[in-house]
């Protein structure tokens, strides 16, 4: 019996190496993916075009303007006399920002009248837009606090922040465990999906299935291949991760890949249980794309925080495998924890896995019927 | 003739889509699905930060900080302690985003100098949501130590002031809903256009039946034609189907023309089409085809801006980034509804697009020749 197992998992195995196409990109696609991820990925401003609008120039806006362009992320792109003039910047994405002085700047610095400057940011991407004004305004207040005081100065609370961690919120520390989990999910779910319903379409299972080998056997031939790949592509991508962004690795690696293949039958099991509901490839691959693509990027947490997400949404991410294996991941890489503290994320994870798999090789044997 | 024939070819094609329901079902429920839990799990915004409270100090202007953060609805106490350790693993066990410090001497520092300070520690594992809340945080406090100041020093007048006031242009409400969806639908419409145009063909390969078109007289670019032109149309009816649901439902602004934009589209899924009939003259069956251009279409969606933007990337990341279609796509979507853009202004991208289109169809068509002889 397990001869015949052997024999058919090899045979799985020379499909996929022989199909050099697929294999390739597959092999290679964790390499573009970590390269891409960090070194194109992020989303800090830096380079800030700017349009000044100052009506009338005079020694005190000349001094901010120079203060402005002394902090490094802002480039003034143009000096106009009027507020009309900034709209065909921002439509044609010639800039980002305007900063509009009071007509009567000096003058009312000078009587501690408090001039008014306006800063309107191209706000159509509102995270980009609120950090332009924070940047903005956090110059505007260092100058402000180097003019010249009369009397005291005030009261100041100096927050001396520290982010734990990842000290420097580098992205790719974060996007990596995110990526893996993206990476497994494509290679166990939706590959596995349609290499199964290929052999639904092509009548090719009927035959498997009057085969001696029992239904278990022929899912566990056709999903070990995967799980190989899968678990190839996981190590690629941490070495990737490592040697090109020295994303570090503070807990276990021998957890961590554990967890990885943990996930990986996760995922190799819903695409079995979409394979076995499905009947052509194009369906199948749509479903599994909206059952597991979908899912795990956007509501597992790898990029947007599920601490902002509607409530709703908030629970539903609960069913999604990707937004337990990013907590267990980020934990061991970022914060070096273990066991004691991932035990529960880890435990759902399992009782997943029994459950999926159950079903799916439940709903492949009443095919058999 | 060659209209007859066309014609009849595409009656086939279409006859084809709409008597496999499944699919059509999945076609048309897609845009609706990823609408609805796309627009509203993608954002930064925080509505409450759990804080861990060292505070060290028990002071009138420790424990005034800490009501203040509270006042603001944004933060919410979940333990309180004097031990640094214990707030650690707090952090540690996600029990807390972040830890509230006052050290032992921060209101006698603030008397004497001027100057108190407190520690801010956050949860990093999730970047994102660090950033946010520390810049809220930042805000309560420095309104707080104005609002200090005014009570004990009401000579802090008397420094110079600037009043700076603040906009956000185009999306007043910083609402991210409207920058995302138009995201969405031109994601939508790439997934729709590449992957199912490749899928398409490559399943009359699989099952043999490109072999027998191939035999008739019937010349290539009819079989072309009317294998693109339902995917075509059916991209558009998609595209109509989620500017409704993003006008009605979601209230996204739509300020531009709707003729420019669908003009646009136009050009656009010519480019998406024609990439996708040349990923599927390059392979030989349909897991290969969804595999490349899975692979093709992660690469142009995260380098296109839909999620980080453009300007951000480093430099050679930009230049890059001009030879991606759905980025000058997105762009173009993004400009019409939420500025306002007219055809002078995205004109430039609009030209990089149509030669695009060119491209990819020529170059699509003659390996379609090679392949098939």
């Amino acid at each position: 019996m397990t001869d015949t197992l052997v024999a058919f998992i090899v045979k799985e195995m020379r499909h996929i190496l022989r199909d050099r196409r697929t294999l390739t990109i597959m092999l290679m696609m964790p390499l573009v993916q970590v390269v891409l991820f960090g070194f194109a990925l992020r989303s800090d401003v830096r380079d800030v075009r700017l349009v000044v609008v100052d009506p009338s120039p005079d020694p005190a806006t000349l001094a901010l303007r120079a203060r402005l362009e002394a902090a490094g992320r802002f480039r003034i792109v143009a000096v106009e006399p009027s507020m009309r003039a900034v709209e065909p910047y921002f439509r044609r994405d010639k800039a980002d920002m305007a900063i509009a002085f009071d007509p009567r700047f000096a003058e009312r610095l000078e009587s501690r009248e408090a001039p008014q400057v306006l800063i309107a940011v191209d706000a159509s991407d509102p995270n980009t837009g609120t950090t332009m004004q924070a940047y903005a305004r956090a110059v505007i207040w260092s100058h402000e606090a180097e003019l010249p005081a009369r009397g005291a100065g005030p009261l100041r609370i100096v927050p001396e922040t520290r982010m734990r961690f990842n000290p420097t919120l580098e992205s790719v520390n974060l996007f990596v465990p995110g990526l893996i989990a993206l990476v497994l999910t494509l290679v166990s779910a939706l590959m596995t999906a349609i290499s199964l319903s290929r052999e639904k379409e092509h009548g090719t299972l009927e035959i498997l299935l009057v085969s001696p080998l029992r239904p278990w056997q022929i899912i566990a031939g056709k999903v070990l291949p995967y799980l190989v790949l899968a678990f190839a592509n996981a190590v690629t991508a941490l070495i990737a991760a490592w040697l090109v962004f020295s994303v570090p690795f503070r807990g276990s690696i021998l957890l961590l890949l554990a967890e990885c293949i943990l996930f990986s039958i996760v995922s190799l099991g819903i695409g079995v249980l979409v394979a076995s509901l499905t009947d052509s490839q194009r369906v199948a691959m749509f479903v599994a794309l909206l059952a597991t693509m979908l899912p795990s990027t956007l509501l597992s947490g790898m990029v947007f925080p599920l601490a902002s997400m509607p409530e709703i949404l908030q629970v539903l991410s609960n069913i999604v495998p990707a937004r337990w294996f990013i907590v267990i991941a980020r934990g061991i890489m970022l914060k070096g924890v273990g066991l004691e503290y991932l035990w529960r994320e880890t435990l759902v994870l399992a009782l997943m896995t029994l459950v999926i798999m159950t079903a799916a090789v439940h709903s492949f044997k009443a095919r058999l019927a | 003739m060659r209209f007859r024939l066309l014609r009849v070819l595409l009656h086939k094609e279409y006859l084809q889509i709409f008597r496999d329901r499944v699919m059509l079902r999945q076609m048309i429920m897609m845009p609706f699905i990823q609408l609805l839990v796309l627009s509203s799990a993608a954002t930064f915004e925080v509505k409450t930060a759990q804080v861990y409270l060292v505070d060290q100090d028990q002071s009138a202007s420790s424990r005034g900080l800490m009501d203040r953060l509270r006042a603001s609805g944004r933060f919410e106490l979940t333990g309180a302690s004097p031990s640094m350790k214990l707030a650690d693993q707090a952090l540690l066990g996600r029990r807390a985003g972040m830890i509230l410090g006052s050290p032992s001497s921060f209101e006698r520092d603030l008397e004497r100098t001027g100057t108190g300070s407190v520690q801010l520690i956050f949860n990093a594992e999730d970047g994102a949501l660090a950033g946010v809340t520390n810049s809220y945080a930042q805000q309560i406090i420095g309104a707080y130590s104005r609002e200090l100041g005014r009570a004990v020093r009401p000579m802090v007048m008397e420094t110079p002031r600037i009043d700076i006031r603040t906009r956000g242009w185009y999306n007043q409400e910083l609402d991210y809903k409207d920058y995302m969806i138009p995201g969405i639908l031109v994601q939508l419409l790439t997934v729709v256009g590449t992957l199912l145009t490749a899928m398409n063909i490559v399943r009359e390969k699989e099952l043999g039946t490109l072999d027998q078109l191939n035999v008739t007289p019937l010349p290539r670019s009819a079989f072309i034609a009317a294998k693109l032109l339902p995917l075509w149309t059916i991209a558009l009816v998609e595209l109509a189907l989620g500017l409704m649901v993003a006008r009605w439902i979601f209230d996204v602004p739509f300020r531009g023309s709707l003729l420019l934009l669908v003009l646009a589209s136009c050009i656009y899924l010519v480019v998406a089409l024609g990439i996708g009939l040349w990923v599927s003259t390059t392979v030989e069956t349909q897991q290969q085809a969804m595999f490349i251009s899975f692979f093709l279409i992660m690469i142009y969606l995260l380098m296109s801006g839909l999620f980080t933007p453009v300007r951000s990337m480093p430099q050679w990341a930009q230049w890059v980034a001009e030879a991606n279609p759905v980025k000058h796509f997105i762009w173009i979507t993004r400009a019409i509804m939420l500025k306002g853009a007219g055809l002078a202004d995205v004109a430039r991208s609009l030209v990089i697009l149509t030669v695009m289109g060119i491209l990819a169809l020529t170059f699509a068509l003659r390996q379609y020749n090679k392949t098939s002889s």
